[in-house]
């Protein structure tokens, strides 16, 4: 991993599982229904737009270049942690409908073990009707984010230690 | 439509009389729909979509006459062979080149830079020490293939400055002019503010330095006339895909006693007079510069496209689309919180803007969701954006196939995303 900023909280800095955290299958299960409501693609794409605003804060100082996922439309930067043997995901677009992304990934993978996240392909997004926003490596930093998500598991699944 | 404007060509546009209805029924994917909307396709800029007389000529060359140049003596190498050199040679006329031997058929107009700054760079015409001159305004195609030669022969290069409108006059580039200036390496059209660059001032200032130019054509063969000897460069470059033609084909006009001293660009079949082990020998203009199978077809449907677009006349499509542009420009500043960027009194049909409270990114994924392509990004001008503090804008180009009644559906969608992001 790269070299952290001085402000990354460390591991023993407070954060924990929240308490709400719904099991992994269930997570995805919501999300499908939640979209499920809207039968216009307007108001999906609201809904995950107010989805991205009420991500939890971004420190300005980890928009750094050494947390950028390359993309060509818009940018992303992401801060994987290990805690313990949970992921913790943190993730910041300057696009509103990424962020809605970010959310909906986050709401999956966050506080996972390395396992729960191998276990789970990202099959929610196609569900959704969200897939062409993961269609290519150019557009958006999403697949790259989540190509990541799922090294950082296979490592750690591979006996890896902690990262 | 009614028999009277199939028949008689009677529906016509308020400009000339540039009849945009049959204009528009020629490019079949026009009548194609996109997330359940009809397509309204403002991304020609990126890559033009196909008039029907285009894919007919592809379709009829691999149908007909298809098989490998210059090498069989079978009846169908020779006919592939004619059509090859066909469409070398609708591009010759195309950009008034004295002859064919001036004509490099590329797979890209990036092909045809590299190729210049390469064979330049290895034929020791452009060494150490001396400067090439670049502007802000370059696509990353007319970039990188000079730090290449920066960074491995030690050229030096300098860039010429844009102005705050995204204008950039010719003295942006004369004051870097000096005695070790080589080359001027310039786009005559930017891809992200649809500027037109002064080239002929700026081609005019090389040459009296003794410096060799080249101009990138690929957002401007299509909206302008393009001459070669009246504009006196000494290189041209341009894509097939921009223009209406095929992917996969550029062309490159160089002049004739510079490509003579160029070394080979690339090593292969089809390039070469004789080969042993020992040494080659090489080809005459321009099959020297051309290893490999070429793009066969795709000249076929070049030269077409080449057909197309003069068959409706350049200067009236630039009338068309400068009627479609100052319309949108209008359409587009009305909108709250939008804001255009690059409006040099000299453009071409492109719109770079940003809204307030919506990524590019953002605007283009809803737009598209109401059938409207647009680009969002950095259009491939990484450089530009930084000197506008931009990380990206969005773009909404216009081809000689687009209507005002497009522009008025991307306003509306333009609106629905104000809304979304308010």
């Amino acid at each position: 991993m790269t070299a952290r900023p001085e402000t990354q909280p460390s591991e023993d800095a407070g954060a924990a599982v929240p308490e709400d955290l719904v099991p992994i299958d269930e997570a995805q299960e919501d999300l499908v229904a939640e979209f499920g409501f809207f039968d216009d693609w307007m108001d999906k794409y609201q809904y995950l737009i107010d989805m991205g605003r009420k991500l939890p804060e971004f420190p300005e100082d980890w928009r750094a270049d050494d947390y950028k996922v390359q993309g060509c439309q818009s940018q992303v930067w992401f801060v994987p942690e290990w805690h313990g043997d949970r992921l913790h995901l943190h993730a910041r677009s300057d696009a509103h409908i990424v962020n809605g992304l970010i959310a909906c990934l986050l709401r999956v993978y966050d506080w996972r073990t390395a396992q729960e996240i191998l276990d789970t392909p990202p099959d929610f997004i196609a569900e959704i009707g969200l897939d062409q926003h993961l269609s290519g490596t150019r557009a958006n930093g999403l697949r790259a984010m989540l190509d990541r998500i799922f090294s950082l598991a296979r490592a750690r699944g591979q006996g890896g230690g902690a990262a | 439509m009614t028999p009277d404007t199939l028949g008689g060509g009677l529906h016509v546009s308020a400009v000339n009389d540039y009849d945009l209805t049959a204009v528009r029924a020629d490019f079949p994917i026009l009548s194609r729909e996109v997330h359940g909307k009809p397509l309204v396709y403002l991304d020609s800029a990126a890559s033009a979509q196909k008039p029907r007389q285009v894919i007919a000529a592809l379709t009829d060359l691999y149908e007909n006459d298809y098989a490998n140049v210059h090498r069989g003596i079978h009846y169908l190498g020779a006919a592939a062979t004619d059509r090859f050199e066909g469409g070398r040679e609708r591009v010759r006329r195309f950009l008034n080149a004295a002859s064919t031997r001036e004509i490099v058929l590329t797979k890209g107009a990036t092909e045809g830079i590299n190729l210049v700054a390469s064979s330049l760079a290895t034929g020791g015409m452009l060494k150490a020490g001396d400067e090439v001159i670049i502007t802000e305004l370059e696509h990353h195609s007319n970039i990188v293939p000079w730090q290449f030669l920066r960074d491995r022969y030690g050229i030096v290069l300098k860039v010429a400055k844009v102005e705050e409108d995204g204008s950039l006059p010719a003295e942006a580039v004369e004051r870097l002019i000096g005695p070790k200036t080589r080359m001027v390496a310039v786009t005559h059209v930017s891809n992200v503010f649809g500027t037109v660059l002064p080239v002929e001032r700026i081609i005019a200032a090389a040459k009296a330095a003794g410096a060799m130019t080249l101009i990138d054509g690929c957002q401007a063969v299509m909206h302008r006339p393009v001459d070669v000897q009246a504009l006196d460069c000494d290189f041209y470059v341009f894509a097939g895909h921009k223009i209406y033609g095929p992917s996969g084909i550029g062309a490159l006009y160089g002049r004739e006693a510079l490509l003579e001293a160029m070394p080979p660009y690339q090593g292969g079949g089809e390039m070469i007079r004789t080969v042993t082990f020992e040494e080659s020998t090489f080809a005459d203009l321009p099959h020297k510069f051309e290893a490999g199978t070429p793009p066969i077809a795709q000249s076929v449907g070049l030269a077409a496209a080449l057909d197309y677009v003069e068959s409706l006349g350049v200067e009236r499509i630039a009338a068309h689309e400068h009627d479609v542009l100052t319309y949108a420009t209008e359409r587009l500043s009305a909108i709250e919180g939008l804001r255009i960027w690059g409006s040099a009194p000299n453009k071409e049909s492109v719109i770079s803007f940003t809204m307030k409270g919506a990524h590019p990114h953002d605007i283009g994924t809803i737009v598209d969701r109401m059938g409207v392509a647009v680009r969002a990004g950095h259009h491939c001008a990484q450089p530009l954006m930084d000197r506008f503090d931009l990380p990206a804008t969005a773009r909404a180009s216009f081809g000689l196939y687009n209507s005002k009644a497009e522009v008025d559906t991307l306003a509306r969608a333009l609106e629905t995303v104000r809304e979304m992001f308010a």
